[in-house]
């Protein structure tokens, strides 16, 4: 019984390591994410430094230090698109949000690192921040639903949302 | 003094004509500009691209990080409880735990827990030094993982994420601890992974208990342990609506007793729901039972236990958050005697000053039905995680 148990349990594995190939956590490359974005034409990217006082304002969104010296956007004039990460529980979520005049558009999972909590990037958790703005205290102005058992994914996209909004903000102060 | 007048007039003219014709000399043609213009593009370009290779340096830490420390990870958790009330207050430091992580490659992974409970370790002290997890996971796919080594059973709620910050009640709940028996590792390998969106699974061959007398204490530990009756687990895990888990584990050993008991095969049975809604409200609810063959001198061969625990969590402002809530619980060994069956009620606070940090309350009364008394106690708890 247990020999046999054994053998099913090994033709298990060695059909489900056949059934792709292999693509560890990458949802969806960058590229076709931006790509998908701006109808196949994406707009040069820009260049956002980091001083010291937008650090500061950034540090007070995700409640520790952002190491990044300048951040990479794509802006056409009506959208812009932000590809962020943050750590959940111990590795990198690499995430895509396009924001338009201080609202999320779109947010897309784009490569997930993490052992748990990879539910995050279905639709049905990340339709969540459809419209989503930010309020005064640079909190989103809604509730977000979390996943169980992926509280610290859950916890990095949503400040990662806020920061996108705050950027986008701070990117039409300064055209103004 | 008109001489002197004319004089003067012709030296200024003079003077004139010579900065004109030599400032007409000095000025560059607009060709000589444009290449002007094109050098010093040219150097604006260099400038930037050695800003940005400065910039990508530092970002990702070339020359001052070794790529083994970019790949190795480490947290942990610790809970700090005091119990007063029933005549034995006691202040215990019950576990300490360090988390070590590592990546081989983007495909094979380490993840270890290491744990000291009650603070002392060794020989006649109170507490255990214990190795809880200890394996290398393989990515098969995009979906699909591979995983050998010394790893908890997903089995329930608290066996999984224990982290005291994650939980309500100072110290686990009781079905939890003493039917399941959480916190429950062992040895062995299995595959876990996603079928469809939400829809999770893990199974997995590994070690099991030994145990003539009650199922907690049958936990080997993975001690040099009795490895003669394998031990299977399964378990479906739903997660497709946000906020919500519906989970059911199955397990079957063919013999529980090992060498002290033979022919008591076993299976445990387990299901859960945990919910959280974005308003506050939340509600937990596990139920887990066996099916022995035999009785064990202590737990019945049907031992079972359930639980229902409504909470609710407010938003302080900032990362400060503060819950309160109820949890019913019943344990029945189906035998007789002192704590066979219980029902316990309890109820009680976290306060979250940050999201990882929580300071706990709990009140606590447990019923012993057969012998029909009640016990009281109070509970204050520090837990973290990092």
């Amino acid at each position: 019984m247990t020999k046999l148990t054994l053998y099913i349990f090994l033709f298990l594995i060695t059909q489900i390591w056949s059934l792709h190939s292999y693509a560890k956590g990458t949802y969806l490359e960058p590229e076709k994410f931006l790509s998908d974005v701006f109808n196949n034409n994406p707009p040069n990217p820009q260049k956002l430094w980091l001083k010291k006082d937008l650090k500061k304002e950034i540090k007070k969104i995700l409640g520790d230090e952002f190491k990044p010296l300048r951040l990479r956007y794509w802006d056409d004039g009506s959208k812009k698109a932000w590809i962020l990460e943050r750590i959940g529980r111990d590795k990198p979520i690499t995430t895509g949000y396009v924001t338009s005049k201080g609202k999320i558009l779109d947010v897309k999972v784009l490569v997930f690192r993490e052992s748990r909590g990879w539910e995050v990037r279905y639709p049905f958790f990340t339709e969540q921040f459809s419209d989503a703005t930010l309020k005064a205290d640079t909190k989103l102005d809604r509730k977000i639903d979390g996943i169980s058992g992926a509280t610290l994914s859950v916890d990095a996209l949503i400040k990662l949302a806020r920061l996108a909004l705050f950027l986008d903000k701070h990117v039409d102060d300064k055209k103004n | 003094m008109n001489k002197n007048h004319y004089l003067n007039r012709t030296i200024y003219m003079i003077l004139f004509m010579f900065f004109t014709v030599s400032a007409a000399n000095a000025a560059p043609t607009a060709e000589e500009m444009w290449q002007t213009i094109q050098e010093q593009q040219k150097v604006i370009e260099e400038l930037q691209e050695q800003l940005d290779a400065t910039a990508e340096a530092v970002e990702s830490g070339a020359g001052s990080t070794s790529s083994w420390a970019d790949k190795t990870q480490m947290g942990g958790y610790g809970e700090l409880h005091y119990r007063f009330g029933d005549g034995t207050d006691q202040a215990d430091f019950h576990r300490y735990v360090l988390y070590i992580g590592h990546d081989y490659s983007d495909s094979i992974h380490f993840f270890s827990e290491w744990e000291l409970e009650h603070s002392l370790a060794g020989e006649g002290k109170e507490g255990e030094v214990e190795l809880e997890q200890a394996w290398v996971e393989i990515d098969l796919n995009e979906n699909h993982h591979f995983r050998a080594g010394l790893d908890i059973l997903p089995i329930g709620l608290i066996n999984v994420t224990h982290e005291p910050n994650t939980f309500y009640g100072v110290e686990r709940n009781a079905v939890e601890s003493r039917i399941i028996p959480a916190t429950w590792w062992e040895a062995g390998f299995g595959l876990n992974g996603e079928v469809a969106p939400g829809v999770n699974y893990d199974i997995v061959l590994h070690s099991g208990l030994e145990t003539s007398s009650n199922i907690r204490s049958g936990r080997q530990k993975v001690a040099e342990a009795n490895a003669e009756y394998p031990a299977a687990t399964g378990r479906l895990r739903y997660t497709g609506i946000p906020g919500l888990e519906l989970a059911a584990s199955y397990q079957y050993q063919s013999n529980i007793g090992g060498e002290l008991q033979s022919g008591n095969d076993a299976s445990l049975f387990s299901t859960h729901v945990d919910y959280k809604h974005s308003s506050g409200l939340a509600f937990r609810a596990l139920y887990a039972g066996w099916d022995m063959n035999k009785n064990l001198s202590a737990d019945g061969r049907d031992s079972y236990g359930w639980y229902v625990e409504p909470a609710y969590r407010w938003n302080m402002g900032g990362d400060t958050d503060v819950g309160v809530y109820v949890r019913y619980e019943d344990i029945d060994r189906g035998q007789s005697g002192a704590r066979n069956e219980e029902e316990r009620t309890s109820t009680g606070f976290n306060i979250w000053p940050h999201p990882k940090v929580a300071f706990k309350g709990t009140f606590e009364s447990v019923k012993d039905v057969d012998a029909n008394t009640t016990t009281d106690n109070f509970y204050l708890g520090l837990g973290y995680s990092f």
